[in-house]
């Protein structure tokens, strides 16, 4: 039963990173390689509050301060790292972001305080799968309303054609910017939970590996889509249980599997599953794409 | 008083000066086309007035302020909107999503309202809608609403580009090459169509084209330029008798017969 429940959580946590990531890869189109080291930062921000700080009050109010935490310190790690590296382009800003994702695990590695290679323990369960679809829901209805608002429009824009963009009166920085720390900021909510959830962390869960796993998540899904980003959290965090109830040594063969799914994906569906749309979209998009084709 | 007033613009890049201590003033009303050979520096100017580049010296002024030093997106809130050589539109957004990116600076409905839906989220949208339909109409296109922008015909994609650019509620509007590719009848449209945005929405226009027939059919006053320098402006009747333009054309297509 726990192993189910643990199973339904670490899903629930993955939506939430994909459609963090979504916003900027997806909505925005930026390239960023970094976002396990957004998700760490809000695991260690919260797991620490949860350690050393926590308040005398209701596990269910420091679970809602702890989230803040997580939150704001990702998020503002998005500020540091998106202030100079917003203006890199491509393949410059996915090398800075994988920079600062591995230079803030290794610092975390060379923290005593936090239990530095040997991880974090004796963080206070706060959270269950309840916290985690909340949390969910919540950020799908925040993606789905970001993306028919005006604000979403402009960030779309962005990932369409800069130049066009910016001169439909958007102004780029800003709203890379927005981008970037909101959907850091995310990330480090995905983080509190899995903190509080598994009451244990350790450095290398934050490793490069699950940046590209994360970002595998929103392309298979397809870049812009919530519904893609849900579907492709919800396969890819199953498909390793599959392998493991088959029998096979998962964490050899992940990276294996994960290449191998992006290279028939590329050669069959390079759009991802939904392309950019919705699934709620999906048939009446068909047909006018049929219509335009006539 | 001038809507546009181009004062000593010069624009260089590194070594070479694509645009050289030009200056012209434009009319609130005024539909003025601007015209040169390959490489005169035309996109150049219209790239510094609409601040792609800022211009290494001179200054742009708008309604009498500068816009010189101002950002590309600025310069779109104060009302000077424009479309490009090269169509660029949000390819894999619908035609109608095009025209609402373009409402941005006009926007009044704060990001909490969008994202918690409140009835001033729904009904700006509402009249967001409803004006860019009236624009569709106007431009033809209102029935490929639901169409993505990257499969309308080339002649749809270039009315889209100028129909977006105008819903950002321009005073002047540039177009770059709006011809450009277009049939002797989609020409003749279309100088229907920019005489009848002028007159609907009392905007300046100035266009860049090659295109002669179309130039002396509809433009009251044309600039020529050649290497970045601006060698003559007047009618369409003092611009053809001026033997510099007759000079710089000759020339150019001696060069282009030469290659
Ligand atoms: N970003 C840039 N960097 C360097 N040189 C540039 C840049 N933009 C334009 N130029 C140069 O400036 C000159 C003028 O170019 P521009 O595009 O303004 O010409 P044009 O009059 O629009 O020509 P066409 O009729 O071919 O569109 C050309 O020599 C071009 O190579
Ligand atoms: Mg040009």
């Amino acid at each position: 039963m726990d192993y189910y429940l643990q199973i339904i959580s670490n899903i629930g946590i993955f939506i939430t990173l994909t459609l963090s990531l979504n916003l900027i890869n997806g909505y925005c189109g930026q390239f960023s390689l970094g976002h396990a080291g957004f998700w760490g930062v809000g695991a260690y921000a919260s797991a620490i509050y949860g350690v050393y700080f926590a308040l005398p009050v209701d596990p269910m109010i420091n679970m809602l301060i702890s989230i803040s935490v997580g939150f704001s310190a990702a998020a503002l790690c998005g500020l540091l790292i998106g202030v100079p590296c917003l203006r890199l382009k491509g393949d410059y800003l996915a090398i800075a972001t994988i920079g600062f994702s591995e230079i803030l695990r290794i610092i975390i590695m060379h923290t005593e305080s936090v239990g530095g290679p040997r991880g974090f323990t004796n963080i206070p369960k706060w959270t269950n799968s309840f916290w985690v679809w909340g949390i969910v829901i919540l950020t799908t209805i925040f993606m789905l309303n970001l993306k028919r608002s005006a604000f979403g429009r402009a960030i779309i824009s962005i990932r369409e054609d800069e130049v066009a963009s910016e001169t439909m009166g958007i102004n780029l920085f800003r709203f890379k910017l927005f981008s970037f720390i909101i959907g850091a900021g995310i990330a480090g909510i995905a983080g509190a939970l899995v903190a509080h959830d598994q009451q244990f962390l350790h450095p290398n869960n934050f490793n490069f590996m699950w940046s590209v796993c994360i970002l595998v998540m929103v392309i298979l899904g397809g870049q812009g889509s919530v519904s893609g980003s849900i579907v492709g959290a919800i396969i890819l965090t199953l498909l390793p249980e599959i392998l493991k109830l088959i029998g096979s040594d998962i964490s050899v063969w992940r990276m294996s599997i994960y290449s191998a799914l992006m290279i028939i994906l590329m050669l069959t569906r390079p759009q991802g599953i939904f392309g950019p749309h919705e699934i709620f979209e999906k048939k009446r998009f068909a047909k006018k794409l049929q219509k335009g084709a006539a | 008083m001038s809507l546009l007033s181009i004062k000593n613009v010069t624009m260089k890049f590194g070594g070479l000066t694509a645009v050289r201590d030009v200056s012209f003033e434009v009319g609130p009303t005024d539909l003025i086309a601007v015209i040169g050979p390959n490489g005169a520096g035309k996109t150049t100017l219209f790239n510094t007035i609409t601040g792609i580049y800022t211009p290494t010296e001179g200054s742009v002024t708008l309604d009498g302020s500068p816009i010189n030093t101002k950002k590309a997106s600025d310069i779109t809130k104060l009302g000077i909107a424009r479309t490009f050589q090269n169509i660029r539109l949000f390819n894999n957004l619908s035609v109608i999503d095009n025209l609402k990116i373009a409402r941005h600076t006009r926007i009044q409905y704060s990001f909490f309202d969008g994202i918690f839906k409140t009835k001033k989220y729904k009904v700006e949208e509402a009249a967001i809608i409803e004006e860019s339909i009236r624009l569709l109409k106007l431009f033809g296109l209102e029935d490929k609403k639901d169409l993505l922008a990257k499969n309308l015909p080339y002649g749809a994609q270039r009315k889209l580009e100028m129909a977006r650019a105008l819903a950002t509620k321009p005073k002047l509007l540039l177009l770059d090459e709006p011809a450009a590719g277009m049939n002797p009848t989609e020409t003749k449209e279309l100088s229907n169509l920019i005489h009848f945005i002028r007159e609907e929405f009392k905007i300046a226009i100035i266009l860049i084209e090659h295109d002669m027939n179309l130039v002396m059919q509809i433009a009251e006053k044309i600039f020529v330029l050649d290497y970045g320098n601006l060698i003559a402006s007047g009618s369409a009747k003092e611009v053809q008798s001026n033997p510099k333009v007759i000079e710089a054309y000759l020339g150019a297509e001696i060069d282009v017969e030469a290659h």
